[in-house]
């Protein structure tokens, strides 16, 4: 026998893993244990097989490595004795999960144990597979278990209702052989089987509209009397909780009528007394009753529309929202989200103890009541629930501050009444949490105080009256330099007054002093410095008398070690030094910039977002531009870009900028330049429309490069989204249509792409062929519409294509044209299909088909693997 | 549905896991090192409910010992509560006033009952009697096996002599 497994019994090991005074100690207690353990299962010892299974289960459970014992669950699950399979088994699913190959050995020791003589053994077998079958084996098991939802002993029957749970969300074709026998629990008396079979009758109606019909038929009447009489059966003390007999099985059954009642009166109806009798009876002052009455409330709200029964929900809820226990109030939060949809004016009644839960000290608390404000906000209540939210967001967790401020921010964009109100808010939430404000917001912010011709004075003192207090805001920060880049001398004259405004005086220098703060500041960022660069190049016009100072600021950054704020400084210390000619006109005030295209371009935007997460940093001021003053438009674009490509894209701006021809920027993208910046720069030059606007072969230029590039269909949906049209470029049309717009609708050749149709699969038989079209804005998304062609000579009937695709891809099968497939030349079937790539530019698109059809009745099937996809679908 | 089971103690240590999902072993610690931090942290008078990776866990303190379940969005967290206060009276019932070193050194005895309560993420039996009477009934199997078994070697043993 082996000297070292002989040795320790487990509750020595686990006494010497728990005198173990260091993790290092325990380390070497453990891997001597392990080293015992390997050498028993080298030498296949019998007699303390099991010993060693659970020695290894308690190493397993402090995070140790435990592959190495994974047969020896298999060899004493295959023992004949009840002890080794019942550690066995359990060793099984606490080492092993169903993705492990090793899994699939057990199979057959499990199909013997299911038709063991002794039922624990069953009960020990259909325990393991509830608990980690895999799809094969619930195909190959599931007709044992179908068989034991009829076994003599209630409590395997039980068991066998939980496995069928299991297998059916594993295989769910296999859903409509457990109708018959899972409805037929449903007459039993027993609670564990009467539980579990109410809960697999939910899980089948979620999973199979057969079965729901099914049961919503059959069964409806009868569960609603199985719950009057558990509602109203007398004390009886094995399932008494708090005084409620069985509150698991009342809950159970609440949840089951939830989902037969939806979407249907009648089933609806049926159940409209008993809901109201445990809604009222219910005593509250325990879990276990509210718990009840929580599930009662859900079916309630579910179920079809009952006026009375709904305001006695709601009334149930306000209670729950004004009672001291917070659970209580977790789940009143919660379900009064869900009411909403049902009835937003019994929400509304809330609000101001919603409100107050937003200031929780729970986080779990807050989080459900933010959400819930949030959804209660509309053009009414905005002010001064807005109002409450900011007033906490200045005494509110750090952890908690992101969250609101997204929540402030998006409510205060949606329903502000009026633009001083939103910049007002925005400027509040700047200066509290603007370290928290998200990019798209600031950028928003700029566009709406851009597009407020009579606030610029106002905003500009605002924010630099916000900026003496809280310049530590990083968003604040920026929107205050870009303003007063913008509108310096209404912040220093005072132009534009309001009646409410305090006066205040500002000198120039003042105002340099802000944006020397903001570039010198050590936590300032790139984007930061950079916007602070092109506010003082603006200022150096816009104040002579600063003029000097503000040269040496920026002389001060021709040493600065980050490219892209070095190359500015040098040019724009050379443009106040030799182009004083040319300097004023360079930074004149930026155009007004367009919302509607803005917020369609972020819209539009959001989907790329996630592979590039600069483009919308950059489209903000490169795409909105209006013609007017391309120029600055140019200089500023650069302001938010990534450091590394710009160091040359920053340079052919200026050069542009300075009035260098085109061709220079298209060949430059053409030569691959990071792609991102070539974009922006073709599109610039298309939305400027400048005179020497592309010819055609520039415009193939461009597209030939944007289909080489990673986002190939962005630029073009720019194009359409400013509705431009190449086509009117390559006529070399005059740059009037391009700057209103006036191109009638882009030409189909615009909308991406165009990639060749493929052969998808075919056989004798039939012939499928895929024609590809992409959604413009979106390059992720392929529509594909398959064309099916019959090509024998007999007609295709129950026609059925199926397909399926890897987890990175999405798949959306719209309805085919029809499902008979007349016979060749007579006809077709178009389907079409919708892709989703996530890993598009990375991943190729792959698809598995499998198709099914009769011909004169008889079955066929054929599948196949589609590969040859064209590349950056 | 019940995605998994944790025990940690009030220092951090596992004491009972039990998956219902499907996670990789890398998964799970990952899980249980970031519940734990999550959990444990908590003060006392907060909810038992926390959002987590778009589940929720409903966790309960008992003495030294935290028991979480990690269950659905809309799943109702009031009765996992309750789930977890029958799961523990069973074990109190089982081991006589339990505490954690009953679940230490007799951890896979927590597990048979917890496979007794729950399968697929399911509960299974709402009386506390029926799981105790299974149990007892698995347990004495057990024992009359090893007592046949030694029994049988002592025969052997005096046959050899």
């Amino acid at each position: 026998m082996n000297p070292f497994s002989s040795g320790t019994r487990l509750r020595d090991m686990i006494r010497a893993i728990r005198a173990c005074k260091t993790a290092a100690e325990e380390r070497a207690v453990v891997r001597k244990e392990c080293a015992a353990i390997r050498a028993a299962i080298n030498e296949n010892d019998q007699d303390y097989r099991h010993r060693n299974l659970a020695k290894l289960m308690f190493i397993h459970m402090l995070g140790y490595p435990t592959h190495f014992g994974q047969m020896e669950c298999l060899k004493l699950i295959a023992s004949p004795g009840f002890p080794e399979k019942r550690i066995g088994y359990l060793g099984l699913m606490l080492l092993l999960d169903e993705r492990q190959e090793v899994l699939m050995l057990v199979t057959n020791s499990l199909k013997q144990d299911l038709n063991h003589t002794n039922q624990y053994i069953v009960g020990l077998a259909l325990c393991a597979l509830g608990n980690i079958c895999s799809a094969e084996m619930a195909r190959d098991l599931a007709p044992e278990v179908e068989r034991l939802l009829q076994f003599r002993d209630p409590n395997i029957r039980k068991k066998a209702a939980l496995c069928s749970i299991r297998i059916i969300k594993k295989v769910p074709d296999l859903a409509e052989n457990f109708i018959n026998p899972a409805t037929a629990l449903l007459r039993e008396k027993h609670h564990g089987v009467l539980i579990t079979g109410v809960q697999l009758c939910t899980d089948l109606c979620k999973i199979s509209t057969e079965a729901l019909e099914h049961i919503r038929k059959k069964c409806t009447d009868g569960l609603v009397r199985t719950l009057k009489d558990l509602a109203n059966s007398p004390y009886s003390p094995e399932y008494d909780i708090a005084g409620i007999t069985d509150p698991f099985l009342h809950i159970r059954l609440l949840k089951l009528l939830r989902v037969l009642g939806e979407g249907d009166a009648d089933a609806s109806d049926t159940m409209n007394d008993i809901l109201a009798q445990v809604a009222t009876k219910t005593e509250s002052n325990k879990v276990a009753g509210n718990a009840i009455l929580y599930e009662c409330v859900q079916t309630i709200m579910s179920i079809e529309d009952n006026g009375g029964l709904r305001v006695l929900a709601i009334n149930i809820l306000g209670r729950f929202l004004s009672n001291r226990d917070n659970n209580i109030r977790y789940v009143a939060l919660n379900m009064l989200m869900k009411a909403v949809s049902a009835d937003a004016q019994a929400v509304q009644r809330h609000r101001a103890t919603i409100l107050e839960c937003v200031k929780d000290s729970d986080a779990s608390i807050r989080k459900r009541a933010l959400e819930l404000v949030y959804v209660l906000v509309n053009e009414t209540n905005v002010k001064p629930l807005a109002k409450e939210l900011i007033d906490y967001l200045e005494v509110s967790d750090l952890d908690f501050r992101g969250d609101l401020t997204a929540k402030i921010c998006s409510i205060v964009a949606k329903f502000s009444p009026e633009k001083i109100w939103y910049i007002d808010q925005m400027l509040k939430v700047l200066t509290e949490a603007g370290n928290f404000v998200k990019d798209e917001v600031w950028y928003a912010l700029i566009v709406v105080i851009s597009n407020a011709s009579e606030l610029h004075g106002y905003t500009v003192r605002a924010l630099y009256r916000a900026f003496q207090v809280s310049a530590e805001q990083e968003s604040l920060v920026r929107v205050t330099v870009w303003c007063i880049g913008e509108y310096g001398d209404m912040l220093v004259n005072n132009v534009g007054m309001l009646d409410i405004e305090d006066p205040i005086t500002v000198t120039e220098s003042d105002a340099v002093d802000v944006v020397e703060i903001a570039i010198k500041r050590h936590a300032s960022d790139l984007t930061t410095k950079a916007m602070a660069l092109v506010a003082l190049l603006k200022l150096s016009s816009r104040f002579p008398s600063c003029s000097e100072r503000i040269r040496e600021i920026i002389v001060q950054f021709k040493g600065s070690f980050v490219l892209e704020l070095q190359q500015r400084a040098i040019e724009f210390n050379s443009i106040i030094a030799k182009h004083q000619n040319i300097r004023s006109t360079l930074v004149e005030r930026m155009p007004v910039l367009d919302e509607a295209t803005f917020i369609g371009r972020r819209a539009g935007s959001l989907p790329g977002a996630a592979s590039t997460p600069t483009i919308p940093s950059v489209s903000l001021p490169n795409g909105v531009a209006k013609p007017v003053a391309p120029l600055v438009d140019l200089l500023d674009l650069n302001s938010d870009d990534a450091p590394a490509p710009s160091s040359s894209g920053g340079g052919d701006l200026l050069q542009d900028l300075l009035g260098v021809d085109l061709p220079p920027a298209s060949q430059q993208s053409g030569a691959g330049q990071a792609s991102k910046t070539g974009n922006d720069v073709l599109l610039d030059l298309l939305s400027i429309g400048s005179p020497s606007a592309p010819s055609s072969s520039s415009a193939v230029d461009i597209l030939s490069s944007n289909s080489s590039n990673k986002v190939p269909v962005s630029p073009l949906d720019d194009l359409s989204s400013l509705s431009l049209s190449t086509g009117t470029t390559s006529n070399a049309a005059p740059m009037m249509d391009l700057l209103d717009g006036l191109a009638p609708s882009p030409p189909t050749e615009n909308n991406g792409p165009v990639y060749p149709s493929i052969t998808a699969f075919e056989s004798s038989s039939l012939r499928l062929t895929f024609n590809f079209s992409k959604q413009p804005g979106n390059p992720q998304t392929t529509v594909i519409e398959a064309t099916f062609i019959n090509l024998s000579s007999n007609t295709y009937t129950d026609f059925v294509f199926q397909a399926a695709v890897p987890k990175f891809l999405q798949l959306h099968l719209d309805p085919a044209s029809s499902n008979t497939l007349p016979t060749a030349g007579n006809g077709s079937i178009t389907q079409n299909l919708k892709i989703t790539n996530s890993q598009h530019g990375k991943k190729s698109l792959v698809m598995r088909i499998r198709i099914a059809y009769k011909i004169n009745g008889k079955d066929t099937l054929e599948e196949g693997q589609v590969n040859n996809f064209p590349r950056d679908l | 549905m019940i995605n998994f089971v944790l025990l940690i103690s009030r220092q951090g240590k596992v004491r009972l896991t039990k998956w219902y999902s499907p996670y990789s072993q890398k998964e799970r610690n990952k899980v249980i090192r970031e519940l734990s931090g999550v959990v444990l942290t908590r003060a006392p008078k907060l909810c038992n409910f926390v959002e987590w990776r778009g589940h929720k866990v409903v966790y309960k303190r008992y003495a030294s010992l935290y028991f979480c379940m990690c269950i659905d969005e809309d799943d109702n967290e009031l009765e996992v509560l309750e789930i977890i206060h029958h799961f523990v009276e069973i074990l109190d019932r089982y081991f006589g006033s339990v505490c954690e070193l009953d679940l230490i050194f007799n951890f896979h005895k927590a597990y048979y009952i917890l496979d007794e309560l729950l399968i697929a993420g399911e509960l299974q039996e709402s009386s506390k009697k029926t799981v105790a009477r299974l149990i007892a009934a698995q347990d004495s199997l057990v024992e009359t096996a090893k007592e046949e078994a030694s029994s049988l070697s002592n025969i052997i043993a005096q046959a050899t002599k």
